[in-house]
Order: C-alpha cells, then sequence, then structure tokens
C-alpha cells in the first residue's frame, strides 16, 4: 500500500471515529432542549456524556492536525475555502464545551437555562458546520489553479453543503438516542426508544442519499457492497430497538454511519477535494500530500499512537459503563458565600 | 487596514487570550496532582480539602483553554492557507504529534479525573491527574516545537520553493525549543505560584476580619473555629500551606526563568539578532543595556529614540557573557537583512497588493522594547512579592492590612502579564518573517509574513470573524473570571458540597470527607456525580 493511500485510510478512520463517537455527544447536547423534560431529565443526560465528550472531540482536533501533517494542500485549500461555517463549527464548540462545565456552577434556574440553550444551539451549528465541510469536501468546491476558493464567502452555500448538514444533524440526533437507550433508564430510555422506532427511518435518509450521491458521481462498483451493508446495519438498528436490544441496536447503527462513510470515502478516492471548475484542479491524495518523508513518520506515530488512544479511550467507557439514573442526581449544588 | 492585518490582529488576540488559560492550566495542574498526592500518601484531610478547592479553579480555567485552542489549530488553515501549504511538510508534524500524543490523553485523563472520584481506587484516581497534566507539559513542548520552527526552521531542505522535512529528531531538539520549553513552563508555574499566594491571603485575611483567627501577644497566630460556616481550624492549615507551596513554586520559577531566559537571550543575539536589537532600541553597535528609552510609541526608526538611562557593558553580558563585544545595532543589521534577503518583496501574485513594496525589516520598537521590559519587571515584582508572602506569614497569619491583601489578590495579574509580553515580544519581534530565516541553516528557508495569508479570503470574512471571536472571548471571560471570583469566595465549602448537603455515603456532616478515603469504590448507592457540578 503507498503512503498516500495509507494516510487517506487513516483520515477516514479519524472521521468516522469523531461521527461515531461526538455523534452522540452532539446528539445528546441539541437533546438538552429536545427532549429533557426538567433539570433531573437534563442531568441524566448530561452525565451520559459528562466523563467522555472531551476525549470524543479530540478526534476532531486530531483529524485537523493530521491532515495539515499528511495532506497539506487538502488542510489549506478546505479551511480557507470554507472560512465561514469553520468559524462557526468553532464557535459552536466553544459554547458546546463551556455550557457543560460552567451550567452546574450556580445555582440559578435562569443561568442553568442559558447554557442549556448554549450547547444545545452549540451542538447544532457544530453538528451541521462539519457536516457541510465533509458534503462539500466530497462533493467539490470552487478552486482555482492554487486550491484557493473562487466566488466570493458565500461559494459553498450549495444544496450539497445543506445535505451534508443534515445528515450529520439527523445522524447525531438517531444515534444519540440509540445511546441513550444503552446508558439510562426508566423513563428516559423509554422516550429515546420511542424516538428510535418512530424516526430512525427518517433520520438516517439525508446520511443515506448522501452516500448514494457521491457513489452515483463517481460510479464505483467495487464500493456498493459497502452501500449494501450500510442500509444492513440501519434495518438492523431498527429492528434490535424495538425489541429492546439496546447494545445490538446502537452497534448496528455504528455499522450504518461506518459503512456509509467508507462508501463515500471509498468512492471519491483519490480524489480528496475536488474542484468544481475544472477537474485537472482537483486535489489528490498524490498532488495534495507531504513529502514520503514526512508521511513515513506520520505513520510510525499513527501506528503506535492511535491504537494506544483507542485502548484507553476504551477502558474510560468500562470505567463509567453504568447506566444513568434520574436516582443517581443529587440536589442542585448551592453554597453561601460568607 | 488590509486583509493581512486583520488576519495578524486575529492571530494576536485568539493566542494571547489562549495563552492565559494555558500557563495556569499547567501551573495549577501539577499543584493539584502534588496536593492528590499528599492526601493519598498522609490521608490528611486538609490535603483532600486543597485538592478539592484548587481542583474546581483548575477545572473553571481548563475549560476555557480547551476551547480557545481548538481555534488555533483552525486558523493556520483558515486565515494563512499559503503559510500551510508552504511550511505543511514540517509544521504540521509537532501539531499532529500533540494531538494524537498528549491532547488526547489529556482530555481523556480528566474525564476520567473529574468524574472518578468516587469511582476509582485512590491511587488510579490520582494517576489520572498526574497523567493529565504531563500530557498538558507534553502538549506544550510540541506546540513550542512547531513555534520554535518558524523562529528558527531546522531539520528541512529546500526542494521546489517548499521545505521538506528531513530530519524530524532535528525539528524536536531545535535548541531555540530546548530553552523555550522550560522558560514556558517555568513561566507557568509562576502564574500558579501567585495564583496562590494571593487567593490564599484573601482567606487568611478574611479569617482575621471575621475574628475566627487572632494574634497573640508574641504575633503567633491562634487558629480560631466556626464551623457553622464552614471555616473551621483545618481550613486554616489549608490556606497557610497553599501560600506556603505557591510562594515557594513562584520564587523557585522566578529563578528558572530567569535562567532560561538569559540562555534563549543569548540564542536568540544569534539566531535572530533584529529582534534583539529592537528589544535594547539600540540603533548603533555597543555594549550598554538600556534601562529606560524614550520616543514615538509607534517608532520604528533610530531618529525617533533617545536612550535617557544605560548599563554599560549590560548588553554585551546578556548577549556573550562579557563587558566589551560590540553588539550588531539596528542601522548595522538593517544593511545585513536587505543585503541578505533583499530590499522589495518580490512581485509576485502571492504578496497581493504587498508585491514590490519595499521590506521593512525592523520590527515595531515600541512593542518589543515595552514587551521585553514589561515580561522581566512583571516576573520580577512577582518573585519579590513572593519572598515577601513567605516572610510573612512566618508566624501563621497574614497582616490585617486590607491593602496588603489587595495588592496580594491583584499580584495574581503580574505572571500573566508577563506572560503575554514574552509572547507578544518574541512573536512580534520576528516580523516582517512568519518563518524567521536561520542565519545557520539552509538557504531560503524563510517567508515574509505578508505571503502567507489566505489568497482566497475575503477581508469581510476575517472582520467577521476577528470580531465574533473578540466578543465572545470577551463575554467568556468575563463568566470565567466571575465564576472564579465565585468559587474563590465560596472557598474548601464551594468546592466540596457533601461539607453541605451532608450526603456523602452517611456520616454526613463536616467530617464526612475526613481521614476517610472518600474515593474507595462501592461505597454509596447510586452515582452521584458532585464534583463535576
Amino acid at each position: 500500500m503507498s503512503l498516500p493511500l495509507f494516510w487517506f485510510i487513516v483520515i477516514a478512520f479519524l472521521w468516522v471515529g469523531y461521527l461515531f463517537l461526538e455523534g452522540f455527544d452532539l446528539g445528546v447536547g441539541m437533546l438538552m432542549k429536545l427532549m429533557a423534560r426538567n433539570e433531573k431529565d437534563r442531568r441524566v443526560l448530561l452525565n451520559t456524556i459528562g466523563p467522555v465528550w472531551d476525549g470524543n472531540e479530540v478526534w476532531l482536533i486530531t483529524v485537523g492536525a493530521m491532515t495539515f501533517a499528511a495532506f497539506p494542500m487538502w488542510y489549506a485549500s478546505l479551511f480557507s475555502a470554507l472560512y465561514i461555517p469553520l468559524v462557526f463549527v468553532l464557535m459552536g464548540l466553544i459554547f458546546r464545551a463551556v455550557s457543560i462545565e460552567y451550567r452546574g456552577k450556580h445555582d440559578s434556574d435562569k443561568w442553568r437555562n442559558r447554557w442549556d440553550w448554549a450547547h444545545a444551539l452549540g451542538a447544532f451549528t457544530a453538528a451541521f458546520g462539519v457536516g457541510a465541510a465533509l458534503g462539500l469536501t466530497t462533493t467539490g468546491l470552487p478552486l482555482n489553479e492554487n486550491g484557493d476558493r473562487v466566488g466570493g464567502a458565500f461559494a459553498w452555500l450549495t444544496p450539497y453543503a445543506v445535505l451534508g448538514g443534515l445528515a450529520v444533524v439527523a445522524f447525531c440526533l438517531i444515534h444519540a438516542c440509540a445511546f441513550l437507550m444503552l446508558k439510562t433508564d426508566g423513563e428516559i430510555r423509554e422516550r429515546a426508544k420511542r424516538i428510535v422506532t418512530r424516526w430512525l427511518p427518517v433520520g438516517i435518509l439525508p446520511l443515506a442519499a448522501w452516500a448514494i450521491i457521491v457513489q452515483f458521481m463517481n460510479g464505483k462498483v467495487e464500493t456498493l457492497p459497502l452501500l449494501v451493508i450500510a442500509v444492513v446495519g440501519a434495518v438492523l438498528a431498527w429492528i434490535y430497538a424495538r425489541r429492546d436490544r439496546d447494545g445490538l441496536s446502537f452497534i448496528s447503527l455504528g455499522v450504518f454511519l461506518v459503512a456509509g462513510a467508507a462508501t463515500i470515502f471509498a468512492s471519491m478516492y483519490p480524489v480528496v477535494l475536488p474542484s468544481t471548475l475544472d477537474a485537472a484542479w482537483n486535489l489528490t491524495v498524490e498532488n495534495a500530500s507531504a513529502s514520503p518523508y514526512a508521511l513515513k513518520v506520520m505513520s510510525w506515530v499513527a501506528l503506535f499512537g492511535l491504537p494506544v488512544v483507542v485502548l484507553y479511550q476504551g477502558w474510560t467507557y468500562w470505567v463509567f459503563r453504568k447506566r444513568v439514573t434520574t436516582e443517581a442526581i443529587p440536589a442542585p449544588h448551592s453554597f453561601k458565600n460568607q | 487596514m488590509e486583509a493581512l492585518d486583520i488576519a495578524r490582529w486575529q492571530f494576536g488576540i485568539t493566542t494571547v487570550y489562549h495563552f492565559l488559560m494555558v500557563p495556569l492550566t499547567i501551573g495549577l495542574g501539577i499543584v493539584v496532582a502534588a496536593m492528590q498526592t499528599a492526601w493519598v500518601r498522609t490521608g490528611k484531610e486538609q490535603y483532600l480539602r486543597m485538592t478539592k478547592f484548587w481542583g474546581k479553579l483548575f477545572l473553571i480555567n481548563f475549560i476555557l483553554g480547551l476551547a480557545t485552542g481548538l481555534v488555533q489549530e483552525f486558523q493556520f488553515g483558515m486565515a494563512w492557507s499559503e503559510y500551510s501549504r508552504f511550511v505543511g511538510d514540517v509544521f504540521g508534524a509537532p501539531l499532529a504529534l500533540e494531538s494524537l500524543l498528549a491532547f488526547f490523553t489529556e482530555s481523556v485523563f480528566l474525564g476520567l479525573w473529574i468524574f472518578g472520584w468516587k469511582r476509582l481506587p485512590p491511587k488510579i484516581h490520582l494517576a489520572c491527574l498526574w497523567i493529565t497534566t504531563l500530557a498538558s507539559m507534553l502538549s506544550a513542548y510540541f506546540i513550542l516545537a512547531a513555534n520554535s520552527w518558524m523562529q528558527h526552521p531546522v531539520g528541512v531542505e529546500m526542494v521546489d520553493g517548499r521545505p521538506v522535512m528531513n530530519d524530524i529528531w532535528a525539528v524536536l531538539t531545535n535548541n531555540t525549543l530546548l530553552v523555550a520549553f522550560p522558560h514556558t513552563i517555568f513561566g507557568a508555574f509562576a502564574v500558579a505560584g501567585g495564583f496562590l499566594i494571593g487567593i490564599a491571603w484573601y482567606h487568611l485575611w478574611k479569617r482575621r476580619r471575621d475574628g475566627i483567627d487572632t494574634v497573640d501577644a508574641k504575633g503567633n497566630v491562634v487558629v480560631g473555629e466556626r464551623p457553622e460556616i464552614g471555616r473551621d481550624k483545618t481550613d486554616h492549615s489549608v490556606w497557610l500551606r497553599s501560600l506556603r507551596i505557591g510562594a515557594v513554586v513562584a520564587m523557585i520559577s522566578f529563578a528558572g526563568v530567569a535562567v532560561s531566559g538569559d540562555l534563549q537571550g543569548k540564542l536568540m543575539f544569534e539566531q535572530q539578532p533584529m529582534k534583539m536589537a529592537a528589544a535594547e532600541a539600540a540603533c548603533h553597535d555597543g555594549t550598554s543595556f538600556s534601562v529606560l528609552s524614550i520616543g514615538d510609541p509607534g517608532a520604528k526608526n533610530c531618529e525617533d529614540v533617545q536612550t535617557l538611562v544605560e548599563i554599560p557593558g549590560m548588553l554585551s553580558f546578556l548577549a556573550n557573557g562579557d563587558f566589551d563585544t560590540e553588539i550588531r545595532g539596528v542601522n548595522t543589521l538593517l544593511e545585513q537583512y536587505q543585503d541578505a534577503y533583499g530590499t522589495h518583496l518580490p512581485a509576485d501574485e502571492m504578496y497581493g497588493a504587498n508585491s514590490g513594496m519595499e521590506i521593512d525589516y525592523t520590527p515595531n520598537f515600541a512593542v518589543t522594547y515595552w514587551g521585553f521590559r514589561i515580561m522581566i519587571g512583571f516576573g520580577g515584582i512577582a518573585a519579590v512579592a513572593a519572598a515577601f508572602a513567605l516572610w510573612v506569614v512566618r508566624k501563621g497569619t497574614v497582616p490585617e492590612s486590607k491593602w496588603l491583601m489587595r495588592l496580594a489578590v491583584f499580584g495574581i495579574l503580574a505572571p500573566f502579564g508577563a506572560n503575554s509580553a514574552g509572547w507578544i515580544f518574541t512573536e512580534m519581534g520576528r516580523q516582517p518573517f512568519v518563518v524567521a530565516p536561520n542565519p545557520t541553516g539552509s538557504d531560503g528557508v524563510f517567508m515574509f509574513t505578508a505571503a502567507a495569508v489566505s489568497p482566497g479570503v475575503s477581508m469581510a470574512e476575517l472582520l467577521f470573524s476577528v470580531i465574533a471571536f473578540t466578543v465572545v472571548y470577551l463575554a467568556l471571560l468575563i463568566v470565567e473570571v466571575r465564576l472564579l471570583f465565585k468559587f474563590v469566595r465560596g472557598g474548601v465549602p464551594a468546592a466540596m458540597p457533601d461539607l453541605l448537603h451532608g450526603d456523602d455515603g452517611g456520616t454526613g456532616g463536616l467530617d464526612s470527607a475526613g481521614g476517610d478515603p472518600d474515593g474507595s469504590p462501592g461505597k454509596k448507592k447510586g452515582d452521584v456525580l458532585d464534583f463535576a457540578y
């Protein structure tokens, strides 16, 4: 396997890891305003992601930094072309992070309500923006021969951007409910189950549509089986959810994501960022990658580092494997300033 | 104003802001880990209280550092795409190493620490905090590796007009990095030291004001008790010990900052002589260190600078360790730079409106000159204040004076100021280069800042983002500072809700946290996540 191909796979793996793990964080964030009915519900939701969201977010940081190191041209073109949406993504992530940490630091309903809004809107913005950015890197941007965007600050605003954004937002919501089925108990779990069994077919639709569009744009027969696996995963997730098999349902939805994303990445290969102006200006794994030496160094780092990360992150999930219930939520914490 | 200026302002604002949180995260993290270690080893309640109180403040601060760090990594691609393309082969590597080997570890183990209080065995729980703090230091190392490469590019060769990495080891052992790292880490400890002193001082003072602690005829403290407001005898030792730890940390870190800073200065006279000459407002060759020079605040040329007070020989000493080697002044250096790197920017599309423009090799005098002095001055003030604080509390408490207390609290800001000034000095002093040329390295590895900005990004986009970031950052800074004040005033009980609610495992009340290892797993029913909220 050539090093640029290996790195394309690493980047795809990191993106899928990010969408899988932050998928439920961001979804739970949005559900803080969509599903929770009272303070105990909100604390339960928050506690399901509390110990893990921060580690999950680093997948995005890592995919950014790894792209910079392995495909500097891809990084430079994509990030500068999507200037405005990425500002929104950053703002969303800033507000999400700060809300989780600060919401409980002051005992007042108004204070908590404000941070819950910041959390939900931040999560929505981040999910939509990441989805739009990913959608565009698979369908293309108006790039000139230098890899710079032409056409002004909103040249990226296309139906594909909206589709990508919707795909990630809708997936996050369903994925979060499947996660809550697994991580909570009692009434909240029931509500999460109702959402999954009712809305799963709708929720995965935009992501499926995106995978199909990219598949047909690039027309590769080899990637069709992946698409089939994705569909099977989604159907199984739905069936298992109805039968209260929380773990299997969650994993099947994960299979849908992995196979769907793999369809997208595999069918666009070897292009990493198409130019909608001229195919000759497409960024590919070859013309966008770093030098062989740099790739070799980074390969050693990734081969050593990634498994270690997966191991200790897995351990976190093991430590916090218990379901979170309303009984475990203490009274809000207040203190008098003396 | 043009896009380049706005992009530079944005980078400056977001970086200085991010670096308000980072030093406190690094310095306070290690201190809290040490406190928790003391608790695990001795089982003394005061150490648990210290850990919880300072740990709470650590977390309030940590999150903003994390959130603003995201912007740092994205903006290279967003606002500086030509830079990213030019240096991508080498500059991306330390960033990738940072996120994979350091940032991941930091984030995952911090989550384990926050939520693991009652779930992990005490020693493993403690190890999580150590891993987190050591990972933040490793993180600093990689980021400084990237920055040091911009200051002094090594480990590359030029291929088709771009630097291509040929030695990662050289990048990770850059001599610029090896002195910048200890300097930055000691700077972070200085921040933590000042923070501990100021806050502990305030609490000791408050206990005297409220008549809890009194002073006997010999001047020794008589510790009192007011359990109904959660400020009992143990808390006195929490504050006193915190203050002493802070003072010792501050003094040691000042020594470390001074030694590493001296080494860094000597290296800089070799690697970026113009930066040091500008920091000295040294227009002509000479050996004297300027104590006070004045000039037009925006001065960029020598006619406007007048030196009022100077120390003969001092500059040579700083640069070479002797008193009579002449140091090249700005005028001499200017000619050398013009000979080496040209007088005008190339008439190339990549320079946009700046193509063909005359290059100004002197950095902004006012910024470099005063940045350098504020850095050293604030650092020095903090060290003297720490020594004073240690001496004052030798009999167990602080003086009654309200003004001294206020000074101690305001003193928290001095090391922050020194850190910011140091960064502004080192980054602004690098101009007009974004990658400064390496005088002994391979030819042509340098980049003018004017060429680094994203060609496809409009001024309007940059204006939008710089305004958005500035407003949001300011709002969040206000929130953070208010929360810090709230939890500082709340003292230990604010960080230990179980003290007030008595809902900790049945023993109830103020003693529950006691010597009893509050971290033992399976002790409680359910999963109470108090510490996180």
